[in-house]
C-alpha cells in the first residue's frame, strides 16, 4: 500500500494513457466492421469467407503481429503505431462477425415492411437496420472495450507505456503491489468502459428500455380507452 | 384504376404463384381479394407497389405501367398495412405515422403535426404519441399502420391481412372503423384476406382466388351469393350452410329466419321499414 501511494502520480499517469490508447482501436474496430459486417451480411456467400479471414486474424499471437507488422507497414518496432494497429486488427476480427450477426438479428419483416413504405436501401440501412441492430452491436463492442484495455497491456514488450508497464516493473524487481496496482487498474478502465458503453446504450436505444417495460405496461388503463 | 392485364409470376424456385391474371380495380372503391393460404393474394398485391416484379404481362396505374416508374418513388406514394403492423419497433407512435412524409422531405415538425391528426383520423388516444409500439396493444398497432398507411395522403391503399392477427372483437371494431374511414376518404382500397365474411362485409367488388391466383369469381358480395359460380364457389362461401343458408319460418303468423344451424338469425321486415 505504501508504495502504491508512494507511486501514486505514476500509475495515475499510466492509467490515463492506458485509456487513451485503449480508445482508438476500439473505435476503429467499430468502424471498419460496418462495411465487412454489411458485405458479409448483404451478400451471404461471402458471410463465411469474410469472417473466417478475421477470424484467423485473432488468431495471430500478439508478439507475432508486433514483429510482422512494423516492416511491412513501415514503421518502427517500439512505435505507439505499431500496438495501436495490432490492437485495431484484433478489434476488427471480434467486431465483424458481431456486425454480422447483428445486422442478421434485425427482424426480416421489418426490413420487409420499411422497403414496402418507402426507404432507399442506403437509408434502410442506417435509419433501421443498423439502429434496429445494435443490442447485438453493443454486446460485441463491450467485449471489444475489454479486451482491447487488457491486450494493451502486451505493448510494454515493444516500449510502449500502459499500465503494462507496472507488469514487467514489479516482476522484475520483485515488487508485488506494482504488479497488483497494474492489475486493479486495468480491470477498473475495464469496467469503466463498460458500464459507459451500457450506459450510452440505454441512452442511444430508449426504445430497448420500452421493450423491457412493454409486459407491464400493455395492461395500462389508456389501453380501453381506445380498444 | 389498377389494371392487371395477363399478369403471371414465377419465383426463382419455380413458383408459378400468379398465373395469366387479369383484373380492373376501380378508382374509390375497396377490391378485396380472397382466397386460402398459398393462393398468389400477397404477391399480387406486391406487384401493386413492385415489391415484386411481373415475369409477364402489364399492371398499369391509372394507364401508366407501374414498370417504367422508380419502386422507391412508387412506395412513397402508395400506402401499405400490413398484417403484424409493420411498425418500426425503435420509433415512436408519432414518428412511425411521420415515417413516409418524413422520407419525402416534409420537416419534421409539419410532418409529427399532421401525424397527430391521423392519430384522430383513425381513432387513437394522442397521449400515445411518445409510446413505441412494443407499448401498445395489437389493434392499436394496426390503427397506428393504417395511419402511417394514409399519411401521405395516397390514392391508393394496400391492406394485406391487417386484422388477421388481432381478436375477434378487436377486429369487428377495426373493420367498422375502415368502412367509416373509406365513407369519408374514399381511397381505391385492394384489401387481402382469407375471411370472406369480412370480404363481403368490406368489398365494394369481391374478387374470390383459387391456387395460381385464378379467379373463381368476382362481383359485389350480393352478385356472389346470389349466383355461385361454381361449387367451389358455393362451398368456399358457405352459401349452403351454417349462417348463409337462411330459410323462412312462420312464428304465430310472424316470418322469422332460421340459419343452416337452426339458430334464430332475425325477423323478415318489409325493406322500406328497415
Ligand atoms: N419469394 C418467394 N419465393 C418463392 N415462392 C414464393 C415467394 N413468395 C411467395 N411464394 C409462393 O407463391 C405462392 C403464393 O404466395 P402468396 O404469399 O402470394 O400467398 P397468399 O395468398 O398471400 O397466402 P397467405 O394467405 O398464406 O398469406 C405460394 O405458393 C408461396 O409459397
Ligand atoms: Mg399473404
Amino acid at each position: 500500500m505504501t508504495w502504491v501511494l508512494n507511486n501514486l502520480e505514476q500509475i495515475i499517469e499510466l492509467t490515463l494513457v492506458h485509456i487513451r490508447l485503449s480508445i482508438l482501436p476500439i473505435v476503429v474496430g467499430f468502424l471498419v466492421s460496418i462495411p465487412l459486417g454489411w458485405v458479409a451480411h448483404r451478400y451471404r456467400h461471402t458471410r463465411g469467407l469474410i469472417l473466417t479471414v478475421v477470424g484467423l486474424l485473432y488468431t495471430i499471437p500478439s508478439l507475432a503481429l508486433f514483429v510482422i507488422l512494423p516492416p511491412v507497414l513501415g514503421i518502427p518496432y517500439t512505435s505507439e503505431a505499431n500496438v495501436l494497429i495490432a490492437l485495431s486488427i484484433y478489434a476488427v476480427a471480434i467486431m465483424a462477425r458481431s456486425m454480422a450477426d447483428a445486422l442478421a438479428s434485425v427482424d426480416p419483416d421489418i426490413t420487409q415492411a420499411a422497403t414496402a413504405v418507402g426507404f432507399s436501401s442506403w437509408r434502410r440501412f442506417w435509419t433501421v437496420e443498423f439502429p434496429l441492430a445494435g443490442p447485438v452491436l453493443l454486446a460485441g463492442l463491450r467485449v471489444v472495450a475489454v479486451s482491447t484495455v487488457s491486450l494493451l497491456t502486451v505493448g510494454v514488450v515493444v516500449g510502449v507505456g500502459s499500465l503494462g508497464y507496472l507488469f514487467t516493473n514489479g516482476s522484475q524487481r520483485g515488487i508485488l503491489a506494482s504488479v497488483l496496482a497494474g492489475v486493479v487498474a486495468t480491470v477498473l478502465i475495464a469496467l469503466v468502459f463498460d458500464r459507459v458503453l451500457a450506459l450510452l446504450g440505454l441512452w442511444l436505444m430508449p426504445w430497448t428500455r420500452s421493450e423491457r417495460r412493454a409486459r407491464t405496461s400493455i395492461v395500462d388503463p389508456s389501453r380501453s380507452a381506445t380498444a | 384504376m389498377i389494371e392487371f392485364r395477363s399478369i403471371s409470376k414465377r419465383f426463382a424456385d419455380g413458383t408459378l404463384a400468379v398465373d395469366g391474371f387479369s383484373l380492373v380495380i376501380p378508382s374509390h372503391r375497396t377490391t378485396v381479394l380472397v382466397g386460402s393460404s398459398g393462393c398468389g393474394k400477397t404477391t399480387l398485391l406486391r406487384m401493386i407497389n413492385r415489391m415484386v416484379d411481373a415475369s409477364s404481362g402489364a399492371l398499369e396505374i391509372d394507364g401508366e405501367n407501374v414498370s417504367s416508374i422508380e419502386p422507391v418513388a412508387l412506395r412513397r406514394r402508395i400506402g401499405y398495412v400490413m398484417q403484424n403492423s409493420g411498425l418500426l419497433p425503435h420509433r415512436t407512435v408519432i414518428d412511425n405515422i411521420a415515417t413516409v412524409p418524413r422520407l419525402n422531405g416534409v420537416p419534421r415538425a409539419q410532418a409529427r403535426a399532421r401525424a397527430l391528426e391521423l392519430m384522430d383520423t383513425v381513432g387513437l388516444d394522442r397521449a400515445m404519441a411518445r409510446r413505441y409500439p412494443a407499448q401498445l396493444s395489437g389493434g392499436q398497432q394496426q390503427r397506428v399502420g393504417v395511419a402511417r398507411g394514409l399519411a401521405v395522403d395516397p390514392n391508393i391503399l394496400l391492406m394485406d391481412e391487417p386484422f388477421g392477427a388481432v381478436d375477434p372483437i378487436v377486429r369487428a371494431e377495426l373493420q367498422q372503423e375502415l368502412l367509416r374511414l373509406q365513407r369519408e376518404l374514399g381511397k381505391t382500397v385492394v384489401f387481402v384476406t382469407h375471411d370472406i365474411d369480412e370480404a363481403f362485409l368490406l368489398g365494394d367488388q369481391v374478387v374470390i382466388l383459387e391456387k395460381g391466383a385464378s379467379i373463381a369469381q368476382k362481383g359485389t358480395p350480393a352478385e356472389i351469393l346470389a349466383n355461385p359460380a361454381s361449387d367451389f364457389v358455393a362451398s368456399f362461401i358457405g352459401a349452403e350452410r351454417g349462417k348463409r343458408a337462411l330459410h323462412l319460418r312462420e312464428v304465430d303468423g310472424r316470418r322469422i329466419l332460421v340459419d343452416g344451424d337452426g339458430a334464430v338469425a332475425g325477423r323478415l321486415v318489409e325493406a322500406d321499414s328497415a
